[in-house]
């Protein structure tokens, strides 16, 4: 049994493993893992909880809670050897895979630059930049109610002030986040980046330098698999005409109120 | 306004004064005769903060030469001038080694324990054990921080700033949002292991405490009902040196000590709109 890599491309941080994996030529089983439980895009995979595949539906997600107790993606199995955090992921990955020195490079201050985006990424990119998703689909999709349009302003304002950061301190004159090459760092960013654009918020507008950096980051993965990897997001809004599980909706109401406070 | 500054340096305790405007000049002074000071790295921290315990645990733990650059977040001087230039996020702990500065301590602890080669044990070579590391100062960001800002910005600086307690609804609040990440700390990163990696302490330990000591240090038994959590707890001291740990700790235990501290109006106008936002 080889590597499973436990994903669902709705997610940024799932985008990052996903690419990083095959650019790198890195034999993996895709399990499907539906964030929304439900036939949410029409399909019913095994992992779902409809009653006709209950008992394969069951062990599947025995399975998948057994590999990720925190039960989130992206998740790893590697043997017996389960992994969440796409950080750590994706370095578990570089390591055993022995992939080329620029995605993690070996060199101490170029690799703690990388080191110190994943870090600030946290707090400043991740969650900030997914909020549009949320905000403008997803709440919509589960309530059954638009939310003003300051919320949204809202989410962008502070999402500017996240991408000001990002182009003075992380990204400065330089083609990419460490220098001349590409790194995890880069990776992490876009596939978050995207999300936004996905709902048509286009942050790229009026950013030139992020925009360069975008289409570098775009050409050094590969048009092709960049594409690929961003199917779901940027087609998003063929979700609207979706029926979502009602027992779905109640589960996840505490959240989506915390979201809207 | 002016403000006498002085401080001893911890390498060779030579004592230098400066005088200096608040906010707006670089502070901390810096031991021009000492030769650390001159070739070795800089460590620019606020022991207020946990992730700048955690580097300073490391740094002393494995005797690591660098220059204590004292700095003090509640009196606003990450905004000074001179320290944009070494961190332009104008956050603590920052590190500046020669003309390399670094900020985000996962960062500054990775780099320090591969320039230093310190101990396996702290950051294994061991993919699997490493990954684990990763995995946990990857997954604290989002699960454990920011309940803990949140808890001491709400009991500690905004009273210090407003000069009235928080609502104590939202205090609740925020600490029944640990609940569940504490009982993943226990159940998934500790489970019946001694540390969070294995048999030895590891970064991820250090950064854990450091960031739950800020609790406990102001008097929320957060581990209570947890046994698991508190000989963990205990383990990491005596693992770090009870003398080292203690004295990484002296400031946050000693919170109440705070509140004589002098805060000028003008950066408490400038705290105000967030911290008004945070009781919303």
């Amino acid at each position: 049994m080889g590597l499973e890599l436990y994903l669902d491309l709705l997610s940024q941080p799932c985008r990052a493993v996903y690419i990083f994996a095959k650019k790198n030529n890195i034999p993996f089983e895709f399990k499907h893992v539906e964030l929304f439980k439900d036939s949410i895009l029409g399909r019913k995979m095994p992992g779902g909880n409809n009653p006709g595949h209950s008992h394969e539906g069951q062990h599947y997600r025995e399975e998948f809670g057994k590999v990720n107790i925190l039960k989130k993606v992206p998740a790893l199995k590697d043997g017996v050897f389960t992994l969440a955090e796409s950080t750590a992921i994706l370095l578990y990955l570089s390591r055993k895979y022995n992939t080329p020195d620029h995605w993690y490079p070996s060199d101490t201050q170029k690799r703690a630059r990388v080191d110190e985006y994943l870090s600030w990424h946290h707090t400043n990119i991740r969650g900030k930049a997914g909020k549009t998703l949320w905000i403008k689909v997803l709440i919509p999709l589960f309530t059954g109610q638009t939310l003003p349009p300051e919320k949204l302003q809202e989410v962008m304002d502070e999402l500017a002030i996240s991408l000001k950061q990002f182009e003075e301190k992380f990204l400065q004159d330089k083609p990419f986040i460490v220098g001349s090459e590409i790194s995890l760092a880069d990776l992490m960013a876009i596939v978050e980046l995207m999300q936004p654009i996905g709902v048509g918020c286009d942050i790229f507008e009026d950013r030139p330098k992020l925009s360069e950096w975008r289409n570098q980051v775009e050409e050094a993965v590969g048009k092709e698999l960049f594409q690929e990897a961003h199917e779901l997001i940027l087609n998003i809004k063929e979700l609207g005409n979706i029926q979502i599980d009602p027992q779905l909706k109640e589960h996840l109401a505490p959240l989506l109120r915390k979201m809207m406070k | 306004m002016e403000r006498r500054f002085s401080s001893v340096c911890l390498l060779c305790s030579y004592s230098q004064g400066q005088v200096v405007s608040a906010l707006t000049q670089h502070l901390s002074p810096c031991c021009s005769l000492c030769p650390a000071g001159r070739m070795g790295i800089e460590l620019y921290l606020d022991l207020l903060s946990p992730p700048c315990r955690s580097v300073y645990i490391f740094a002393k733990k494995n005797n690591i030469p660098f220059t204590f650059k004292q700095m003090e977040v509640l009196k606003g001087q990450q905004h000074s001038v001179g320290f944009g230039k070494v961190n332009i996020l104008r956050k603590v702990p920052a590190l500046k080694d020669g003309g390399f500065t670094l900020a985000e301590s996962p960062a500054i602890l990775a780099y320090l324990s591969q320039k230093y080669k310190t101990p396996d044990h702290w950051y294994p070579l061991d993919m699997k054990k490493r990954a684990r590391v990763d995995e946990y100062l990857s997954w604290q960001h989002s699960a454990i921080r920011p309940s803990v800002l949140k808890i001491f910005w709400l009991k500690v600086v905004f009273p210090l700033y407003m000069d009235q307690t928080a609502p104590e609804e939202k205090l609740q609040e925020a600490l029944e949002d640990l609940a569940i990440p504490l009982k993943q700390l226990e159940e998934k990163f500790l489970q019946d292991k001694p540390f969070l990696v294995g048999n030895m302490i590891s970064l991820a330990d250090l950064v854990a405490v450091t960031e739950l000591m800020q609790l406990i240090a102001i008097g929320y038994n957060i581990f209570e009902d947890m046994p698991k959590l508190v000989e963990w707890r205990n383990r990491v001291e005596k693992a770090v040196g009870k003398e080292l740990f203690q004295e990484a700790h002296k400031v946050i235990l000693n919170f109440q000590d705070l509140n004589s501290m002098l805060i000028e109006p003008q950066l408490k106008e400038q705290m105000k709109p967030r911290l008004l936002k945070m009781v919303a």
